[in-house]
């Protein structure tokens, strides 16, 4: 089964820094890591592929960095990774990266399924998995918490729902997200690692994958980042003091100024 | 400070590390309390291929020795002394194996050892032969092929858990210590079962147990060597084990350094971080020296005897004691620094002091220890003139 897992560069615990001018993540900060909806992600491509054989591609895109980041997941069992790579990616939003995805993936070649985690813990959209989808003409399950059995052709899988799971059947090739419920990523092991260090990443540009640089990322953007700020919550207390009785007939009268209740 | 790893000891570094803050912290009060035995983080340590980094590579092993036990020993400590043992312990038991197995041995248990489906042992000590090995009681009779194993065997780590057990007994009473042989015994075989679990003050996740052998019969090719040649099977085991006793004494001294300076930032007394104050500052530079010096020598003594050194017992012995002394007294002052908190269960400190003490007393008290270092330098005394 030729399996793609999608993978992300986030900022890791230290600070989020944001461009002022174009309102997008700086993501040329030392501490980053790979998005954690995506270490199971990756966790259940290689699991499918111990299972049923046949490769795992891990692809990303990002910056040049974003390469070194990405090598890390053939310590854990995945088999190529791929980093798709160009000024013209700069400043994507969600659709615009997920049209570069979907012809990166094109240009992979045949594929079963592809996996996502079910979003980046930094924009927290969890809109680019389906709209890859959409983009590749294929079916999804958003919240896949489970694989109950995955053929030539045929995945069934449980969909995390808020009271629950609905089990759902797809023809491959498709695309799944997952949630944290579904596995345990493996640790890196060292034979794995220094696999990984030998390791090539396979850089492509937009050109390598014949993307349409108006599509493609700030020019491409349906959307566009306004101001971003952390929203401010002011919470005003007023203490009642007095007597059990003093403080009941104040708490009264105040609901009553305020309207909240009415004498009768 | 920078030690100069190379890049492989850096990762085997680095995953211990992960592995230690993931999955140990979370779990080393509880597993002191219940006195549980870490089996998950045995799958954690194999799934990073760190269960034989010690072991040659053609059996499974990552091909490192001393050194690359000891950086695990000691990443695994800083969260959980006890739980460290269940590696370092199966080190213990792995060595004599390594060190005078035939291949045939090698074959048979090394590979099982390094991808961590089996766990070792080592068993020396009895209720009358600690310091002095000498009062070994077990026997071992040849008859046929095989070896009949009679006795009791005190304080076993891992016991009971292990699958391989190295086993010092007597086969010749008139030789003394040379009538010793270090044999081979399976978990499982005939003869062979435990005691009760020692309900003890520190490292209170590994397995502590007596080893009972009643007629045990084993194939006589699990003689480890040749008869007679258990003592030094012993001695040379324990003098590449003591740094990993040291790794495991610094691992725990860095652990209780590590949450006192934490919480000399946090602790706020007359208005200030507890860590403003000359006094604390003076003993978290004392506890940070003292841990520095300890870990130059335990590294520099690992990287000596893996460089093929002959006799090394001098040095590691100097080794074991600088670092378990440096344990016991730096736990103590972490404790100091965190007054009534340190002193609470609830905060990992106290556990460390009662986990670091254990590293005085086994694989040879230091008092024993200190009787090594100054028989060499006698010796070396008289060898020059």
């Amino acid at each position: 089964m030729n399996i793609i897992v999608c993978v992300k560069q986030v900022p890791g615990t230290g600070e989020v820094r944001i461009n002022k001018e174009t309102n997008t993540i700086v993501r040329e900060s030392a501490d980053a890591i790979i998005n954690p909806f995506d270490e199971y992600a990756i966790e259940e491509g290689v699991r499918i592929k111990e299972k049923t054989g046949g490769k795992v591609t891990a692809l990303s895109m990002g910056i040049p960095k974003v390469a070194d980041l990405i090598r890390e997941t053939i310590a854990v069992g995945v088999d190529e990774a791929v980093l798709l790579t160009d000024r013209a990616f700069a400043g994507a939003d969600t659709l615009a990266t997920s049209y570069a995805l979907a012809m990166g993936i094109r240009k992979l070649g045949e594929f079963d399924l592809v996996i996502c985690g079910k979003q980046a813990i930094d924009g927290d959209t969890a809109q680019v998995g389906p709209s890859l989808a959409e983009k590749l003409g294929i079916p999804h399950t958003a919240y896949v918490r489970k694989i109950e059995e995955i053929r030539d052709g045929y995945i069934r899988c449980q969909r995390l729902t808020d009271d629950g799971y609905e089990v759902i059947e797809m023809p491959l090739p498709a695309l799944i997200t997952v949630v944290k419920e579904i596995n345990e990523p493996r640790l890196p092991s060292i034979k794995g690692k220094l696999k990984a260090k030998k390791a090539e990443v396979r850089v492509l540009s937009a050109g390598d994958i014949g993307a349409d640089p108006t599509l493609c990322g700030l020019k491409g953007s349906a959307t566009q980042v306004v101001k971003t700020f952390t929203p401010v919550h002011e919470v005003k207390a007023e203490m009642i003091e007095g007597t059990a009785k003093e403080q009941a007939k104040a708490l009264a009268d105040k609901l009553l100024s305020m309207q909240f209740v009415k004498r009768i | 400070m920078n030690y100069f790893l190379t890049e492989e000891q850096e990762m085997i570094k680095e995953l211990a590390a992960r592995i230690a803050d993931e999955k140990i912290a979370p779990i080393a009060a509880e597993y002191d309390r219940e006195g549980k035995f870490p089996h998950e983080i045995i799958g954690y340590l194999a799934q990073a291929d760190l269960c034989g980094v010690y072991i040659e590579e053609k059996y499974g092993g990552l091909g490192g020795g001393v050194f690359e036990m000891a950086l695990v020993v000691e990443e695994l400590s800083r969260a959980c002394g006890g739980i460290a043992l269940a590696f370092a312990g199966t080190g213990l038991g792995t060595y004599p194996i390594i060190l005078f197995g035939n291949e045939e041995q090698k074959q048979k248990y090394l590979p099982d050892i390094a991808s961590g489906k089996k766990l070792a042992a080592f068993a020396l000590t009895e209720a009358d032969a600690g310091s002095d090995a000498a009062g070994i009681r077990t026997t071992a009779v040849l008859d046929g092929d095989h070896y009949v194993l009679n006795g009791t065997k005190q304080w076993i780590t891992n016991g009971g858990e292990a699958d391989v057990y190295t086993v010092i007994a007597c086969t010749d009473k008139e030789k003394g210590a040379r009538g010793f042989s270090a044999f081979i015994v399976e978990k499982d075989t005939p003869g062979f079962t435990f005691g009760k679990k020692e309900d003890k003050m520190g490292i209170r996740a590994s397995s502590t147990r007596e080893l009972i052998f009643n007629d045990c019969r084993i194939p006589k090719e699990n003689l480890l060597g040749k008869e007679g040649m258990g003592f030094i099977v012993a001695m040379k085991t324990l003098d590449r084990t003591r740094p990993g006793v040291a790794a495991q004494a610094l691992g725990i001294a860095t652990g209780a350094f590590n949450a006192a300076l934490r919480y000399s930032r946090e602790r706020h007394q007359f208005g200030q971080p507890i860590s403003s104050f000359q006094a604390i500052q003076h003993m978290l530079a004392d506890m940070a020296i003292q841990i520095e010096a300890a870990r130059a020598l335990v590294y520099q003594t690992c990287r000596y005897i893996d460089s093929g050194a002959k006799n090394f017992s001098k040095e590691s012995a100097m080794a074991k004691v600088m670092a378990s002394d440096t344990a016991m007294k730096v736990t103590i002052d972490a404790i100091q620094i965190m007054g009534g908190y340190g002193y609470m269960k609830e905060y990992p400190v106290e556990k460390m002091m009662r986990d670091a003490k254990i590293t005085q007393i086994y694989e040879g008290t230091n008092q024993i220890q200190r009787n090594v270092i100054a028989l060499e330098l006698i010796k070396e005394l008289s060898s020059k003139k």
